[in-house]
């Protein structure tokens, strides 16, 4: 008698007879899980640490290609052969950047979060630097990454890997962002022309795939230019994502701005605001605010959607990844590079949906 | 007078939106006619010319998966037409697998067994915040590491399991089947009428009938008995390896396996956090009221529940089905032969003619969404509250 009481007051014990086994059922599927979760790790954990090559093979050799690897030597009995990853690290975070430039790549990448916390937290200290600092960002980026004006040229065909996945994602964003917001205010506007217009645009880019879009500025942006002007691959891919992202921001924001009660307007308008005036420091304040959650959704798509490129022959990450797996010196290593790259993509995407959902709580308690 | 005209075009609404509108027409029909200047004197300059007479021409170049005739010496027309039925064809089947697999995962995500559903929570987060290409990709790897024809993985000894696809036996059907498959469609229509009925005299009595069993029964045992009474006019033609490769049966390509596993697998994720947002947003007070009415739990889910669910489901779910056909367009990474990559791909590098084509195809990509669009519409309409409630 006594001991049950105890172990009903245990707080581990009843959350696991709660949740765990709380039915004859939910114990076999308790069992099972756990099985299934034993199984599947211990697979995973030994293919990707504890069988796996880093450096070395099991004999203690260097690996420089594939034959060294120990699942070639001995197959069957070893896990993964990072070394793959670890000899074209530098392609895949540079591509084909020259390695004595490389510290310009870095300092971008150094200075990418100092651009971003601006617009992410709005609790910051010297927010307002940061803003400053986040529209000279895609300037000083440019000019760090392609050179010029004493720094050597490098031309855009050399970069690759998660540089040009984190060009395209970020660059992309920013430049759709203002574009995306005229889109949603000429949407609801109240002129036939620009509210036609805005819907065709809209409705048309959300309605085809984005592969097409990039094919369309990949052939037909040539063509609709005069013949001096040839822009490169990858401002041609740049051009194709910054229309479909602003698409499709423009119906997060759209969302937003419809979430504003229409009192809000008619109150700016009664005390002599103009539509631009009113627009700018009533409505798009309030709306931009409840609508960065979704925008934040689609930016996780658009970060994933880089991976298309790929397709019309630039070297993204997992451009830079079919590259490796196609070497025939490291050929048959494609689960170490797929596996590396979807780590790398699920890291920055899963951490943009945690901001997402951080951002929707503190919505959330800010209203009420 | 000038001077008032110059206030009114800055102070009255009606004017100055006029003014603007005929502006932006302006300026929207000037970069259009530089457009079509110069990309006529582009085209001419390379020696393409316009228009759709290339459609008729000899394609020249095989497409391995296809549902109707086509060989090399097929219309570009032709390529474009195999090319849709293979985006339509991986559409469906994949939309009705994430649809499936989404249910699933999304009722598993709200189970009350704490691991089984932070099993299907890693799941999710998994396969969402990976780039469906190279989720279509890796899995097309995986099925490109099956075993070689000869080291074939047999199943049941019908199925051969391959590197180059899955093999199975193919139907053969022999004369009075279409009996067998009327009598199926007939069964089917005959159950809707028996379930309104039995629903008519339900509510004229009040007493329950075993619809579910009774109709069950009469479309599962219908075309089994008329199969036998026609004499089993079924037959099925085996795969048998000959030589370097199997003669017979149908064959699964990995390029659509892996497309379908790519496509459902990643859509499957998606749908199953609005199948539970959806489920989670009836409130908890419904089920307790019909639960005090003293409705079974699987009558609370079918009658109470899943309804209400719907209605919260129906729109994101379209699109998700969307997407999903939107994206089977990658199958161009992996060698799907769908409409991008036989007709936007090697159509456009043949004939040069990326204007026609591309917008041939967007106008098709279009077309499909909007359709789709307009049936999730009806549909929605139909789940939605009736009346002013």
């Amino acid at each position: 008698m006594s001991s049950s009481i105890s172990f009903t007051h245990n707080k581990y014990y009843s959350w696991c007879r709660n949740n765990l086994f709380s039915s004859w059922i939910n114990g076999i599927i308790t069992i099972l899980s756990i099985y299934f979760i034993y199984e599947v790790s211990s697979f995973f954990l030994n293919w990707t640490i504890f069988e796996a090559d880093f450096v070395n093979n099991f004999r203690g050799e260097k690996i420089t290609d594939r034959t060294f690897c120990s699942k070639n030597i001995e197959p069957g009995q070893h896990g993964a052969c990072w070394a793959i990853i670890i000899v074209r690290f530098h392609q895949f975070i540079y591509g084909f950047y020259p390695v004595e430039e490389a510290w310009r790549v870095n300092l971008v990448y150094g200075l990418l979060p100092f651009a971003l916390v601006g617009i992410f937290f709005d609790n910051l200290p010297f927010r307002k630097y940061f803003i400053y600092f986040t529209f000279l960002f895609p300037f000083i980026g440019y000019f760090l990454l392609y050179g010029g004006a004493g720094l050597d040229v490098v031309g855009t065909s050399k970069w690759g890997g998660l540089l040009v996945t984190l060009f395209l994602g970020v660059t992309g964003i920013l430049l759709a962002f203002p574009l995306s917001i005229i889109l949603a205010l000429g949407r609801r506007s109240k002129m036939p022309v620009i509210k036609t217009i805005c819907i065709i645009f809209i409705e048309f880019i959300r309605g085809v795939p984005l592969i097409t879009l990039l094919f369309t500025a990949n052939v037909m942006l040539p063509l609709f230019l005069p013949e001096g002007v040839r822009p490169d691959n990858l401002l041609r891919a740049l051009v194709a994502v910054t229309l479909f992202q602003s698409a499709y921001m423009a119906e997060a924001i759209r969302g937003g701005l419809q979430a504003i009660p229409k009192g809000q307007l008619e109150a700016a308008q009664s005390l002599g605001l103009t539509y631009w005036q009113s627009t700018r420091k009533i409505i798009l304040p309030q709306a931009l605010k409840i609508s960065i959650p979704p925008i934040v959704n689609t930016c996780i798509g658009l970060f994933k959607d880089t991976s298309l490129v790929l397709i019309i022959g630039l070297f993204d990450l997992l451009g830079v990844g079919r590259a490796a797996v196609a070497d025939i010196d490291w050929a048959k290593l494609h689960y170490e590079v797929y596996v590396f790259i979807s780590l790398v993509f699920f890291i920055f995407c899963f951490g943009m949906s945690r901001y997402s959902l951080y951002l929707e709580k503190k919505l959330k308690t800010d209203n009420s | 007078m000038s001077n008032s005209f110059l206030r009114k075009l800055i102070f009255d609404e009606k004017i100055r939106s006029l003014v603007v509108q005929t502006l932006i027409i302006g300026i929207f029909a000037l970069i259009i006619y530089l457009i079509t200047q110069q990309t006529a004197y582009n085209l001419e300059k390379r020696g393409i010319g316009t228009g759709f007479g290339f459609l008729n021409m000899s394609a020249g170049y095989d497409i391995s998966i296809r549902l109707i005739p086509y060989t090399s010496e097929s219309t570009h027309f032709r390529a474009y037409l195999v090319g849709l039925i293979n985006t339509l064809m991986i559409s469906i089947c994949g939309c009705f697998l994430a649809t499936i697999l989404g249910f699933l995962v999304g009722i598993i995500r709200l189970s009350s067994n704490w691991l089984f559903r932070n099993i299907a929570y890693v799941y999710v987060e998994f396969t969402r915040n990976v780039p469906v290409l190279l989720q279509i990709i890796l899995y097309y790897t995986i099925l490109l590491y099956l075993p070689k024809i000869k080291q074939a993985l047999v199943l049941f000894d019908t199925f051969y399991i391959t590197n180059r696809g899955i093999y199975s036996p193919s139907p053969i059907f022999k004369d009075g089947f279409s009996i067998v498959a009327w009598s199926f469609v007939i069964a089917i229509i005959f159950t809707i009428f028996l379930k309104k009925y039995f629903k008519k005299k339900q509510e004229q009595t009040g007493k329950q009938y075993p619809i579910f069993y009774v109709n069950s029964a009469l479309i599962i045992f219908t075309p089994i008995i008329f199969f036998y009474i026609m004499g089993m006019p079924l037959d099925f033609d085996h795969p048998i390896l000959k030589g370097f490769n199997f003669k017979g049966g149908m064959v699964v390509r990995p390029e659509f396996m892996g497309m379908l596993l790519g496509l459902s697998i990643y859509t499957a994720a998606f749908i199953s956090e609005t199948v539970r947002s959806g489920i989670m947003s009836v409130s908890k007070g419904q089920r307790e009221a019909s639960q005090a009415l003293g409705l079974k739990n699987n009558l609370v889910l079918r009658l109470i529940v899943i309804p209400q669910a719907l209605r919260v489901i129906i729109p994101p779910l379209t699109s998700q089905y969307l997407n999903l056909t939107k994206n089977s367009s990658l199958g161009i990474a992996i060698g799907y032969a769908d409409l991008v990559h036989g007709f936007g791909g090697i159509s456009l590098n043949q004939t040069g003619k990326a204007i026609e084509i591309m917008s041939m195809v967007m106008v098709t990509y279009l077309t499909i969404s909007l359709t789709i669009s307009l049936f999730m519409n009806i549909y929605n309409k139909a789940v939605q509250f009736k009346g002013n409630a």
